[in-house]
């Protein structure tokens, strides 16, 4: 069979690597080769050596703003996220009434596309800020905050809904044997069921905090970066470096690998976490 | 005695959750009356309700289509993510099961190179591939499908790999007996025993590209937008924009999405968990 089936590599894999050299391989090559060139289009690039990354860490650039605004608001959102899905989550396991629906509504938000999004929760929070006379691009804080609410009310039911499959997988037996035991509510918490649900933490803690680090639609539609360009987080920082003036493509090039070297390190350590609690399981 | 102290809680906790519930829906409610109102009535008090000087009827939605041709931009999204999914279901099922079924080095590293683009954020490619797309013609509704099924191969290609490999054998020896070609049974042995998994890739995948916005927009944006590039097309100039129209597209974005969503929501959500805990 596998000698058969081995002669019919052109039908099986070739459609699928053709579109994948076109679409991912070949860009990602270009990508890291143009990273040390100046160019405008892809054909007139001149070989600059470090010229672009050294670019990115001087003074005027907004990168390592635009990192710290986006460390700061992962880190927020993660938690955030986190603590509120896994609270509902609770409650959604307590066999109450309603619970389905509950769970229906909280989901939806996170169908939604996040362009659509950020213009739903502009409207929101400006309708709030007119109130102070101001709008949304007035601080860089109301920018934070605003994508702070918009990714929880997105991302919430989607977590909640991995916690609560977790929590449901927790045996009946454990919570008995612990009542006979006397336990209060918080240790049963503690040293039931947190220890149980570990696994379903450690993916959406993953979850989250990919999604936020490499947000880029709902940052674009919300705030744009304004004012100026304080609330653009890396992805963002990325796409105006390449198109918002002719001449730093490099630039834009070369933090987008930066960025790629993130996000592979933040894939590794999930890998390495999910990795040793399988060995622990 | 402890049971109605048990049944309290349990209203406090119905009354805590339908609150919450309420704030989930409310944003999207506040958007829905806005539609109605005039322009220059939403951005400074959007949480007052039509009144008979401020409701303007359909008119936004009206002013809206026009605006950004909305019919063509639903086409164009529904098109685009129909025949990607489509397309991404068949090629990367066949080169799933293929590279699970056929071990030699060069199968094993194309296996990597599919696992390893999921890490690979799109900024990283999104220039060069634009470019690329450029110059191959691709910058049409047909060729962007082609774009798809290559970045959707990572994900796709990995989760029926994980699936592929858990059939047993024996029923593909079977159909080799009985005188079965590989097309032949991957077609009618394999591809009906990955259904399941089919599905959940199949809702990743039209969920990712239904909303998408930077592939179509850097790709075939200035001649054809989908509903994503359309919505943020109509906000144009901060200053100028038509906050009526605004509002009525976001409606008219989130209908289909709330229409799908009725009637298979119980696939989409085990698909996004059984993705989330895979992937």
């Amino acid at each position: 069979m596998q000698k058969t089936l081995k002669r019919y590599f052109p039908i099986f894999v070739a459609p699928t690597l053709l579109a994948f050299l076109i679409a991912f391989a070949i860009p990602f090559i270009m990508g890291i080769y143009l990273s040390f060139t100046k160019f405008t289009t892809v054909t007139n690039a001149q070989f600059v050596g470090l010229y672009n990354y050294k670019q990115i860490f001087t003074a005027g650039d907004h990168f390592l703003h635009a990192l710290w605004f986006t460390v700061k608001f992962t880190v927020v959102s993660t938690i955030t996220v986190n603590v509120i899905a896994f609270c509902l989550a609770l409650l959604l396991t307590k066999g109450l009434r309603g619970t389905h629906f509950f769970r229906t509504v909280f989901f939806m938000p996170n169908l939604i596309g996040g362009i659509v999004l950020g213009y739903i929760w502009q409207l929101i929070i400006n309708g709030f800020l007119s109130g102070l006379g101001v709008d949304i691009t007035y601080s860089a804080n109301y920018g934070f905050w605003g994508l702070v609410l918009l990714t929880n009310w997105q991302l919430v039911g989607y977590m909640m809904i991995i916690y609560i499959a977790g929590l449901q997988n927790i045996s009946k037996e454990m919570y008995e044997a612990a009542s006979i035991d006397g336990a209060r509510p918080m240790q049963v918490l503690r040293h039931i069921t947190l220890p149980l649900v570990m696994p379903s933490i450690t993916i959406c803690f993953f979850l989250t905090l990919t999604n936020s680090f490499k947000m880029f639609d709902q940052n674009y539609a919300l705030t744009a970066g304004a004012p100026g360009r304080e609330t653009s987080m890396l992805a963002l920082d990325i796409f105006q470096t390449f198109y918002g003036s002719v001449g730093s493509e490099g630039i834009g090039q070369a933090k987008a690998v930066i960025f790629f070297i993130l996000v592979a390190l933040l894939a590794g350590i999930q890998l390495y976490f999910t990795r040793k609690r399988e060995v622990d399981v | 005695m402890i049971l109605k102290k048990e049944s309290i809680k349990a209203v406090i906790a119905t009354v805590f959750l339908s609150l919450v519930a309420i704030a989930f829906v409310l944003p999207i409610i506040i958007v829905l009356f806005n539609s109605f109102k005039g322009q220059f009535y939403i951005s400074d008090a959007p949480f007052v309700l039509p009144t008979k000087e401020t409701f303007v009827g359909i008119q936004n939605y009206i002013n809206g289509i026009q605006k950004i041709n909305f019919i063509s931009a639903f086409g164009y999204s529904l098109f685009i993510t129909c025949f990607s999914v489509f397309g991404i279901l068949l090629t990367s099922s066949m080169t799933a099961w293929y590279l699970t079924r056929v071990k030699t080095r060069v199968n094993t590293a194309l296996y990597y190179g599919f696992i390893f683009s999921m890490i690979v954020p799109f900024q990283m490619v999104m220039f060069t591939m634009s470019k690329i797309a450029n110059l191959l013609r691709l910058e049409n509704p047909v060729g962007i499908i082609l774009l798809y099924i290559g970045f959707g191969a990572g994900m796709s290609v990995f989760m029926f790999s994980g699936f592929a490999r858990s059939i047993p054998r024996a029923l593909e020896e079977a159909a080799e007996i009985d005188g079965c070609n590989p097309l032949q049974m991957f077609f009618y042995v394999v591809f009906p025993l990955l259904k399941p998994i089919a599905i959940t890739i199949a809702i990743l995948n039209a969920m990712w590209i239904w909303n998408d916005y930077l592939l179509p927009y850097l790709v075939i944006g200035t001649k054809y937008r989908t509903i994503p590039v359309a919505v943020q097309y109509l906000q144009g100039g901060y200053g100028s924009r038509d906050m009526g129209a605004l509002m009525a597209m976001l409606i008219l974005a989130i209908i289909p999405i709330v229409v799908f969503y009725a009637f298979s929501q119980k696939s989409i959500i085990s698909g996004v968990v059984a993705g989330a805990v895979k992937g």
